[in-house]
């Protein structure tokens, strides 16, 4: 379905390094218009370069980028236009406030969105008169996502935008991440929390050691990981770990405290009820569930680790 | 004035009103100074070792470079290695506006300040002390906007050999001693003679000391100073945009 959209971002090839160390090493992927794309990755992996890419903050040695047709290598100011960035960890002037923020960058652009219903939505309306160092750090993070939508941008880039903030206020930047797609501006997300990539992505490139170690859904790259469901029940009997874990597609199989765990393939729950009438165990509080995105991330880039060491 | 860089350099503006520490160095602090020394009675002393002139007339060029010390050197690099190590000028980057911009607000709200300064020295000297008005207006303007320059081109250095806000405090306090020293903070360059003077004629503080003392009196500053002084200029500013980066 994504192909018949158009590409909002479009990278090529993109590898760049800093003296001996190679960031980012041939990365190409597209992002489709209205989607909600995931960058997902340790640290240190090579996410936030390719979206200083992205913003022309910095130049690869090699490939392409385009937002919406633009080189933001060779054409800077016309990206800005179309592309609004929240940079990591990337702070304002202590002194300045909420009010006179929103206003500067309001006077960055030709169209900009009033800035008052944005802060509004954001739920900075009643510290408009704040200075940015007195805020919260969920306040500034929100305040830094209203800069990054003011111009109206096409493409939107949140690097971490959740880091450091309460369980409450990561849920309500959420929401807003969710909105701010509903307005048909594509989003990409960088992140190092597997939580916020599945529960907002459309599309997870799981990026590792500067390169892409999978990109799909959020559902595909669980499925394709080697804990697609796992199955829990408890009993007081005594159980064969052994044979679980020699049965087709069980990837792991541990007891703790009369818990027992087994992780796999689809379809291994049955074999599992299967293996344990035969084996005469009644299993008590059984579950079956989904496997998280924890799994499959671990998976993709532990192995790689041991590939390489 | 609804371009980016002009709604930096407000805003830039509006900022620095806030800082009251910063204001307090570059605008009040001078004639702060000046004013305690003219309660001295033999600072107000008409000399014939200094040309006829008191310590006091003497001391208000050392106040007018005082401020540009002040600015350039203690609050403006701070501000801006601040700047840069909090994401500021990277975020700027991504907009519109250019993140030389805030560079630029920067410089001219302290060029500004220290203006604002100068004319409080000058204006506390004539009606406090009797200290006469620039003799040369069009002397002291050249030696005034070349010292300006030169001092602002010694912050922009800091700035760009700076990697963080901290080394930029070290390396501040180590070049402003000596620039009190060459300005005649301590005691005016005046009182030395030979080598020493010659020496510390060669430093942008001292040529410019040198420079301000000549249009005072009413004569045309010497070549030598302007040239030392933009040659200092030329150098610092080479050198800040050599090695300066944005993060």
């Amino acid at each position: 379905m994504h192909q018949e959209r158009e590409p909002a971002v479009v990278i090529d090839g993109l590898r760049k390094t800093y003296g001996e160390k190679v960031a980012v090493d041939e990365i190409s992927l597209n992002v489709y218009e209205g989607e909600i794309f995931g960058i997902l990755g340790p640290n240190g992996a090579g996410k936030s370069t390719t979206v200083e890419s992205i913003a022309g903050l910095r130049v690869g040695d090699r490939g392409r980028i385009r937002v919406h047709g633009i080189d933001p290598w060779t054409d800077r100011a016309a990206v800005t236009e179309v592309l609004g960035v929240q940079l990591q960890e990337a702070k304002l002037q202590p002194k300045i406030t909420v009010q006179e923020a929103l206003e500067l960058w309001s006077a960055f652009y030709p169209d900009p969105e009033p800035w008052s219903p944005l802060a509004e939505r954001l739920g900075l309306g009643d510290h408009l008169q704040q200075r940015f160092e007195d805020l919260s750090g969920g306040q500034q993070q929100r305040l830094s996502i209203a800069l990054a939508l003011i111009g109206r941008p096409r493409v939107v880039v949140l690097d971490e935008l959740t880091t450091g903030l309460d369980p409450r206020a990561r849920r309500e930047v959420w929401d807003l991440v969710r909105d701010v797609r509903e307005r048909g501006v594509t989003v990409i997300l960088v992140t190092h929390s597997m939580e916020e990539a599945q529960t907002l992505c459309d599309r997870i490139a799981i990026v590792d050691s500067g390169r892409i170690r999978a990109l799909d859904t959020p559902a595909g790259l669980i499925d394709a990981g080697t804990a697609a469901t796992i199955t829990t029940f408890d009993t007081s009997a005594a159980i064969d770990l052994v044979s679980l874990r020699e049965l087709d597609g069980v990837t792991a199989a541990r007891s703790e405290n009369g818990t027992v765990t087994v992780e796999g393939a689809e379809g291994v729950a049955l074999a599992v009820i299967e293996a344990l009438r035969t084996q005469g165990v009644a299993p008590q509080r059984l579950r079956i569930a989904a496997g998280s995105l924890d799994a499959a991330y671990l998976d993709l880039t532990e192995t790689h680790q041991e590939a390489t060491r | 004035m609804t371009s980016p860089t002009a709604a930096v350099i407000r805003t830039e503006s509006r900022l620095f009103a806030r800082e009251r520490l910063s204001l307090f160095w570059i605008v009040l602090f001078p004639s702060l100074l000046l004013g305690v020394l003219g309660l001295i009675p033999s600072f107000r002393e008409e000399s014939a070792d200094l040309g006829g002139r008191s310590l006091i007339d003497l001391y208000v060029p050392v106040t007018v470079l005082l401020s540009m010390i002040m600015a350039s050197i203690m609050t403006m690099p701070a501000t801006l290695t601040g700047y840069r190590e909090s994401g500021i000028l990277r975020r700027l980057g991504t907009t519109p506006a250019r993140p030389s911009s805030i560079l630029l607000g920067q410089v001219l709200v302290h060029a500004a300040a220290v203006a604002a300064s100068s004319v409080i020295v000058v204006l506390l000297g004539r009606v406090a002390f009797g200290t006469p008005l620039p003799g040369s207006i069009a002397g002291y303007a050249v030696a005034y906007v070349l010292a300006l320059l030169v001092s602002l081109g010694i912050g922009a250095a800091i700035t760009a050999a700076s990697p963080n806000a901290k080394t930029g405090q070290v390396v501040g306090m180590v070049a402003f001693f000596p620039c009190m020293f060459t300005a005649g903070v301590y005691f005016p360059v005046e009182v030395f003679g030979g080598t020493v003077r010659d020496v510390i004629s060669l430093t942008p503080y001292g040529a410019a000391s040198n420079a301000l003392n000549d249009a005072t009196g009413g004569s045309f500053p010497e070549l030598v100073d302007l040239a030392v002084m933009g040659g200092w200029a030329v150098v610092l500013y080479l050198i800040a945009v050599r090695i300066f980066r944005w993060e």
